[in-house]
């Protein structure tokens, strides 16, 4: 029987200072129990001698100075983990809420993790499609990959994320066991209830594991959500072997928890207020993706998180995009066009794509058309700059090219429908017809013999683009 | 006896240990029943302070802290190339071995294959007076490079016993010193080093000749100088990780250690994968074979990140001392900057600018000035060049590390988001970056490329800044209104841009070009500026000019003539005599 330690020293925001408390360990999990009623679980985050400084993740409403009960546990914040997690929802501390009982099993695992060693890592080439020609075409999606979408609010990422785990689990490898691990960190009832409805439609709901943190629950909680939600993933990925795509949403939220938390611990601040070491933590978390050599699964990330006031310079996506691997940004221009999705391609970026297209992967040209195409829609945007400035009728002739270029692009490349899936020939193809609006000689980015193969000198364009049939 | 304490307080890398168990500054310490690596970083007669090199959950007040005596410090020997090792140069392969997937902590591996044997040559006889440096044996460490054992920096005196050649283990005894006073020192291959402590050298000289790396933009307009430093820095996805990866792969450096410091870890992943696949085109040996690499990726642990940069720079000048020239890639020196943050923050200190200490400075300083080319203690000459990436946030350069960064690198590769966005690479900005090497490098320039190289240089950077400040107007007004002279600038400059700065690092050919080619294309776009100058002041519109296909055929210069076949250079001339004398022809 372990020790109870009775009453508490201080509490502060969702931190409580608990004194003379013997053998603690630095991370360890305590239980904390309210008027011998409601129970609660925090974690020490700093110990001096024998005083804890102890996060507790529900919240401290309720508690006072001489109404706990607090036990050490001994051990880190663990998850208990089976097969049967598949299909079930949890709290964002690995509880189960769905009312179908506890998980028994006794698989415990450390919910921190710990780093892959770079030298088991298997770098990632095979490409997931995802049926959204932007994304295919020009930001691959790789197996393994850590891939961001930088939004901003009120803008359609929900059903960009619901549309890729639609369209995606149903690709090629169907016998290839795959599952989705969603965790809410923050989010509104709304949000998590329109992927539940989406899984449940798309007939996916027994391969989705689902932590919940909704915007009403306590904010220190959201702070192990996507680490529990990582632990079942790497779980499932690498012991049970199965591809799995974890969507973490909204990661803004969970900075703002890390940022509530440290200021309450009274931590010196480095940029907007956020603690110096939110570099580290978003780290640890977006670092978990990735394939093991030797094993058959792969953790794939698809972390969404909404950019305060659409600043992409702001600490939460800029961190995040020195440590994902490239990231998917909406842009709300182009949403205000009614285009859908409406992803700004110039600022987005898969830096995996590279290994994974191509001849064997997806066709020999993608490279060149993804190239030619970023390189010509950048040019648009110099176009435009001018038509502003002088008027559209005074631009040169091929000036007025890349405006009808670039119109287009937006419209047939990045838009398409919310329930269209492309194959990737369908969205190469669009891309060589929308290319053939430009002169041949503005193609300089491709070689000289695919140009030759889809845009023979001296033809104009076909309607239908599909030359090379 | 070795010293012990006890742990006070725990605060995430830093722990604290109450009274004084003697502990020095700097010192080695191990922390808890799992011996976690950490080191001293304060002390006070109440307190002393240490930062841990791993995860500290799990440890409790009370735990021992056994100091080791010494400051961290890094193992020098052969087997240190062709290997992989983390921030405390632990090989990631023998963690691996033991420990499965995960890094788990605590674990104790030796830094460097101790039963392995090395076939030894030993350069040195019973009875001579050896020096700090001084070449004791010869180790093929790897098909490229043989490893020369020297007599460690602080111990000179007569051999009294010397082994014959053989195969040795590193700790095997080579040789026995005996010192002025009379004490004998066994002498094997291995020798510890302290990682925040330069090794020392007899002198140093002045840059005279630069690194090459084939990068047209690096050796052409901003090169670098052997011994020298430069800083790429660039928001995300400009492609600082991809210039570092290919300064790696073609520059001529002997040898190569690559810091992944605070980064991805598919990206160290994938430079283990392609380097142990590529060959370098001087040895013809995989190009593992003369590179080492330090991963401490972003979910290691902090404090291990620290040190990386110091454990890279150790093994870099040793590597020097023995006459090697080195080159350093850092990625990147942001991701340092912020572990120091970070540990400050713990620390409590008071923060300067932006949250980082403000030691920043000095320290960065100090890890910049342990470059450079220098006569070594065995009189023999080798240089270390580093190459740091910095991240900065939001990509805006007046941040503090990338401000602190540009005052002491020589060298500066601002890369630029638009031009990334424009998938124009490598996105160098030709008008932000700077290389101070230039003036310095000149003379070598002269001697080994040609005696107008410089001048060659100075003309297209002239043509790409009179281009930058056309562009202004031709923003505001279109570019029909430009009289004909400027629109030629305007189309040389593209010329420029599009065939001699856009580099394609996946293109066999192009993506490393050698001196005598660069050199050539720019003195083929010059050529055909003149000849369409003189055409244009005739009274012949661009528009004309443009009719020929002449300039995309140049653009192409970099795909279509192969680095082995440069005679080619010459049709390119007659083609753009032949376009003169087509265009005077048709428009006489």
């Amino acid at each position: 029987m372990s020790i109870e330690y009775m009453g508490l020293s201080r509490i502060n925001g969702p931190l409580i200072v608990l004194e003379g408390v013997r053998d603690a360990a630095y991370d360890e999990i305590v239980e904390i129990v309210v008027n011998r009623t409601e129970h609660k679980l925090g974690r020490i985050i700093e110990i001096y001698e024998d005083k804890a400084i102890i996060q507790v993740f529900e919240g401290t409403d309720g508690m006072s100075l001489n109404n706990t009960h607090t036990r050490l546990t001994g051990r880190p914040m663990e998850v208990t983990l089976s097969p049967d997690i598949l299909g079930r929802t949890f709290n964002g501390i690995g509880q189960p809420i769905d009312g179908l009982g506890d998980i028994i099993s006794n698989l415990r695992r450390d919910v921190n993790g710990q780093p892959l060693n770079p030298v088991t890592r298997e770098y990632p080439r095979n490409y997931i499609r995802t049926g959204i020609s932007a994304i295919d075409g020009l930001t691959t999606l790789i197996r393994g990959q850590k891939l961001p979408i930088f939004s901003g609010n009120g803008l359609p990422h929900d059903r960009l994320a619901a549309q890729i785990v639609q369209q995606a689990s149903l690709g090629g490898d169907t016998d290839e066991k795959f599952a989705i691990v969603f965790a809410a960190m923050g989010v509104k009832y709304d949000v998590s209830e329109f992927f539940r409805r989406t899984f449940a439609e798309s007939g996916v709901s027994s391969h989705v594991v689902m932590f919940l943190n909704l915007a009403n629950d306590p904010v220190v909680e959201r702070l192990i959500t996507p680490k529990v939600a990582l632990t079942a993933a790497e779980y499932l990925a690498f012991e049970l072997g199965m591809h799995i795509l974890v969507i973490l949403t909204d990661m803004t939220s969970y900075a703002e928890a890390m940022r509530e938390v440290s200021s309450s611990k009274g931590e010196i601040p480095s940029r907007k207020g956020f603690p110096g070491y939110l570099y580290s933590e978003l780290a640890t978390i977006y670092e978990r993706a990735g394939i093991v050599q030797g094993v058959n699964g792969s953790v794939t990330q698809l972390p969404i998180l909404t950019m305060p006031n659409d600043d992409i310079t702001h600490p939460i996506p800029d961190l995040t995009g020195y440590i994902t691997e490239g990231q998917i940004v909406l842009d709300r221009e182009l949403n205000g066009q009614s285009i859908y999705p409406p992803i700004n391609v110039l600022p987005s970026l898969s830096r995996l794509m590279k290994d994974g297209i191509g001849e064997g992967y997806t066709r020999a040209d993608h490279q060149d058309v993804a190239n030619q195409l970023f390189s010509s829609y950048a040019k648009v945007g110099d176009a435009r700059a001018l038509a502003s400035v002088i008027g559209e009728d005074e631009l040169s002739p091929i000036d007025k090219k890349y405006l009808e270029f670039g119109k287009a692009f937006e419209s047939r490349f990045v838009g398409q429908g919310e329930d269209e899936n492309r194959t990737i020939e369908q969205t190469l193809n669009i891309g060589w017809e929308l290319l053939k609006i430009l002169p041949r000689e503005e193609l300089d980015r491709i070689d000289t013999k695919l140009l030759d193969q889809y845009y023979p000198e001296a033809s104009e364009a076909p309607a239908d683009g599909s030359t090379h049939a | 006896m070795l010293k012990t304490g006890l742990i006070y307080g725990i605060n995430g890398p830093v722990i604290t240990v109450k009274g004084n168990p003697g502990f020095s500054m700097a010192e080695m310490v191990y922390v808890g029943s799992q011996n976690l690596v950490g080191e001293v970083i304060a002390l006070s007669s109440g307190m002393t302070t240490i930062q841990v090199y791993e995860e500290t959950s799990g440890i409790r007040p009370g735990d021992k802290v056994t100091g080791t005596g010494g400051p961290i410090s890094v193992t020098l020997a052969p087997g240190i190339l062709n290997n992989i090792f983390d921030g405390i140069e632990r090989p990631l392969s023998e963690i691996a071995k033991t420990g499965g997937a995960y890094i788990s902590r605590g674990v104790s591996v030796d830094s460097l294959n101790r039963t392995k044997l090395w076939e030894t040559q030993i350069t040195v006889k019973k009875g001579d007076y050896v020096y700090p440096g001084t070449i004791l044996a010869c180790v093929p460490e790897t098909p490229s490079i043989v490893h020369k054992v020297m007599v460690p920096p602080n111990l000179s005196g007569t051999l009294i016993d010397v082994v014959p050649d053989g195969s040795y283990t590193i700790d095997d005894t080579l040789a026995v010193l005996r010192r002025k006073d009379g004490t004998e020192v066994k002498l094997t291959m291995a020798q510890k080093w302290p990682i925040r402590v330069p090794r020392p050298y007899a002198k140093r000289f002045p840059a005279s000749r630069p690194l090459i790396t084939g990068q047209r933009i690096l050796d052409t307009f901003f090169p670098i100088a052997r011994g020298g430093t430069a800083a790429v820095p660039g928001g995300f996805g400009t492609g600082k990780t991809m210039t570092q990866h290919q300064i790696a792969k073609w520059s001529d450096a002997d040898i190569i250690v690559y810091i992944g410091c605070g980064e991805r870890g598919n990206e160290m992943t994938q430079v283990l994968e392609d380097f142990s696949k590529l060959t370098d085109p001087k040895s013809g040996h995989p190009l593992m074979a003369r590179t080492t690499l330090i991963a401490n990726t972003s979910n290691m642990p902090v404090a291990a990140r620290e040190a990386s940069i110091y454990t890279g720079i150790t093994l870099a000048e040793y590597y020097r001392d023995m006459g090697y020239h080195v080159a350093i890639m850092a990625d990147s020196t942001s991701r340092w900057a912020e572990a120091l943050r970070e540990l400050s923050g713990r620390l409590e200190e008071m923060p300067a600018e932006e949250g980082f200490p403000a030691y920043l400075a000095s320290r960065l300083s100090a890890f910049y000035e342990r470059a450079g080319v220098v006569q070594n203690l065995n009189q023999t000459e080798g240089s270390v060049s580093i190459i740091g990436a910095v991240s900065p946030q939001g990509g805006d350069f007046s941040e503090p590390v990338t401000q602190n960064t540009k005052r002491f690198v020589r060298c500066f590769w601002g890369l630029d988001k638009s031009l990334s966005y424009a998938r124009h690479f490598p996105a160098i900005n030709w008008l932000t970056s700077y290389s101070e090497y230039l003036s310095d490098l000149a003379p070598w320039y002269a001697e080994h490329v040609d005696k107008n190289f410089v001048d060659c240089r100075n003309q297209l950077m002239s043509l790409l800044n009179q281009e930058s400040s056309l562009m202004e107007i031709v923003k505001l007004i279109g570019s029909d209104v430009l009289p004909d002279d400027q629109k030629l600038v305007l189309e040389i400059a593209r010329v420029i841009r599009l065939g001699f700065l856009q580099q394609n690092a996946f293109h066999p050919d192009d993506t490393c070009v050698p001196m005598e080619k660069q050199m050539k294309m720019m003195q083929t776009s010059l050529y055909l500026y003149k000849k369409s100058k003189t055409l244009v002041t005739m009274g012949m519109p661009v528009s004309v000019l443009k009719e020929e296909k002449i300039f995309e055929h140049i653009i192409a210069i970099k795909y279509d003539v192969p680095n082995n076949k440069l005679e080619m250079f010459d049709e390119y001339k007659k083609e753009i005599d032949s376009f003169y004398d087509r265009v005077i022809e048709k428009n006489a």
